[in-house]
């Protein structure tokens, strides 16, 4: 197992797992997180995923530096021994283009493709979620269809819907709160990604794969009627 | 539960603040709570709470409020010239509000967060284990936003007795001054690789001055142009609290306690623990420099700082 360790603070370490994205790199990623949490190594507050990357935080007053090191060691041991946890597959339900996908026509333009071509490469792969970052709940994805990958918009919207399904170049996501966004909106999905109200409020967990499905406008409608 | 202050003016941002939403950045969600943890945790210590309580961060200009309830409170951090009715009152310095008075802050002069701790915590809503607001996701707090007036903020109610911690001070050596021009110490890292030897020199060397963009994320910073060897750009990872990130432009930006969980730029160093509070009380057109210390030191500097925070927490 290749590995570096950098310092980042004097309160988080990185372990960084190369610089190329793929899903293995995030499976490795993903079970160094799952051994950490799951030992409750007194001292370790937090972990954050990256695409190749693990910040760990911890509390120097709890646990040293070199003990820190030390034991991360042992349990990178671990992992090529490790099995990924049961992956979950959640169906995104997604109402393309029109006013719910404003740049869906473009997207197909930029790419020479027809609208429907758009559609169908976009609901054909496995995505899998790498890590969530950047607000609550959104997910960085892998699995992309190169075909449809697509540049930023030059101006960004100050405002994305939340629910918005996007394309950014070779990364494809859904903004589960209404933010600013240079995204190429090509769809909706009636579906919260984030409900703070909930016990457990993400819908998405680091390795849970999912699937985009195209509705029509009247099951749309008819999702978000039956929502409480 | 008790009703404690009704909000006659909020302030520039007032907002209710512990120690953070730990354990949820790795879905996205931002750490959140005090930007300056020692004046927040010396507030609650100074009244009798856990260090973990909720506060009200007060930032820069303060809010006035009608006492509805007699209480313990204690106010730090930035100086905001705070008065009790007619008089003026003592900061790092518990004392006795008393149904009716009117709190009020009479203006600006140091540091840029103050903080109110009342005894017993106030009581606001707790959301995924934290009543720190969050402001980009507008959970947590009261209704996951900055006060406004009209406002009725409450408060837990208090278990110990009222009258012990009285008055209790912060010995004259433990209280903070905030200055103008902060140096601050930082460990260089996680992408100092990233950077020319120019570049680090220049980091090393400069004063930067904080713009008026800054806010509860972080301070972004001007000066002379930290230069990468090529690419500002890396794959996204965790960010940390004081983490320095340099993107393309090669102008600074010190992220704090509202910072979002993963961030895409190279980060030139981190800003050691002890150091933080100096950096949570700049406000724009101060300004900062860097010196490097090993982890050692700064490992060293947090538990004797430790240290005497959990004496101070004994002596209650």
């Amino acid at each position: 197992m290749r590995y570096t360790v950098k310092t980042a603070g004097d309160q988080s370490i990185i372990i960084n797992f190369g610089e190329q994205i793929n899903e293995q790199t995030s499976q490795t990623v993903q079970k160094l997180s799952n051994i950490i949490e799951s030992n409750g190594i007194i001292g370790v507050e937090e972990v954050v995923l990256g695409y190749t990357t693990l910040l760990i935080n911890y509390v120097p007053t709890k646990i040293s530096y070199d003990t820190l090191l030390s034991t991360i060691k042992v349990l990178l041991k671990d992992i090529a021994l490790t099995k990924m946890e049961e992956r979950n597959t959640i169906e995104i339900p997604v109402l393309y283009g029109n006013e719910m996908g404003p740049d869906l026509v473009d997207v197909a333009k930029l790419n020479h493709l027809a609208v429907e071509e758009v559609i169908k490469l976009h609901t054909e792969p496995d995505y899998s979620v790498y890590f969530l970052g950047f607000s609550p709940g959104f997910p960085f994805l892998g699995g992309l269809n190169e075909k449809i990958a697509t540049p930023r918009l030059e101006n960004p919207r100050k405002k994305v819907q939340a629910g918005s399904v996007g394309i950014a170049n070779y990364q494809t996501g859904i903004y589960p709160v209404t933010s600013p966004g240079g995204w190429r909106i090509i769809g909706h999905t009636p579906i919260p990604l984030f409900n703070s109200n909930d016990a457990d409020p993400f819908l998405l967990s680091p390795g849970d794969i999912i699937k985009f499905k195209s509705i029509t406008k009247k099951e749309y409608d008819e999702i978000i009627n039956s929502r409480p | 539960m008790i009703l404690i202050f009704n909000v006659i003016k909020p302030g520039l941002l007032t907002t209710i603040q512990d120690l953070g939403r730990k354990g949820y950045q790795k879905y996205g969600m931002s750490v959140s709570g005090a930007v300056d943890h020692y004046a927040h945790r010396i507030a609650n210590i100074l009244v009798g709470n856990q260090e973990n309580a909720a506060t009200l961060e007060v930032t820069l200009i303060g809010p006035t409020f009608k006492v509805l309830e007699t209480r313990t409170i204690a106010i730090t951090g930035a100086d905001l010239t705070p008065y009790l009715n007619n008089c003026p009152v003592p900061l790092w310095r518990s004392f006795t509000v008393h149904e009716g008075d009117i709190l009020s802050f009479q203006g600006y002069r140091s540091g840029c967060r103050a903080y109110i701790a009342v005894a017993g915590g106030m009581d606001a809503e707790n959301t995924l284990g934290s009543k720190s607001t969050d402001l980009i996701s507008e959970i947590g707090g009261h209704h996951g936003r900055r006060l406004t007036k009209g406002d009725t903020i409450k408060a837990t109610n208090v278990q110990a007795n009222n009258e012990k911690c009285f008055a209790r001070r912060l010995s004259i050596e433990l209280i903070p001054t905030y200055t103008k021009n902060v140096r601050v110490r930082t460990i260089l890292g996680p992408q100092e690789d990233s950077f020319t030897t120019k570049g680090i020199e220049t980091f090393l060397s400069s004063e930067y001055t904080v713009t008026k963009d800054s806010n509860r994320m972080g301070c972004r910073l001007d000066g002379p142009t930290i230069e990468h060897k090529n690419d500002a750009d890396i794959l996204s990872e965790g960010l940390f609290m004081g983490a320095i990130q340099v993107p393309q432009n090669g102008q600074p930006i010190l992220f704090l306690s509202g910072r979002p969980s993963v961030g895409g730029y190279t980060k030139i160093g981190g800003v050691i623990s002890v150091d933080l509070p100096k950096v949570a009380q700049l406000k724009p057109n101060d300004r900062v420099s860097f010196e490097i210390v090993t982890l050692d030191e700064a490992h060293e500097k947090l538990r004797k700082q430790e240290n005497i925070i959990k004496i101070l927490q004994a002596g209650i």
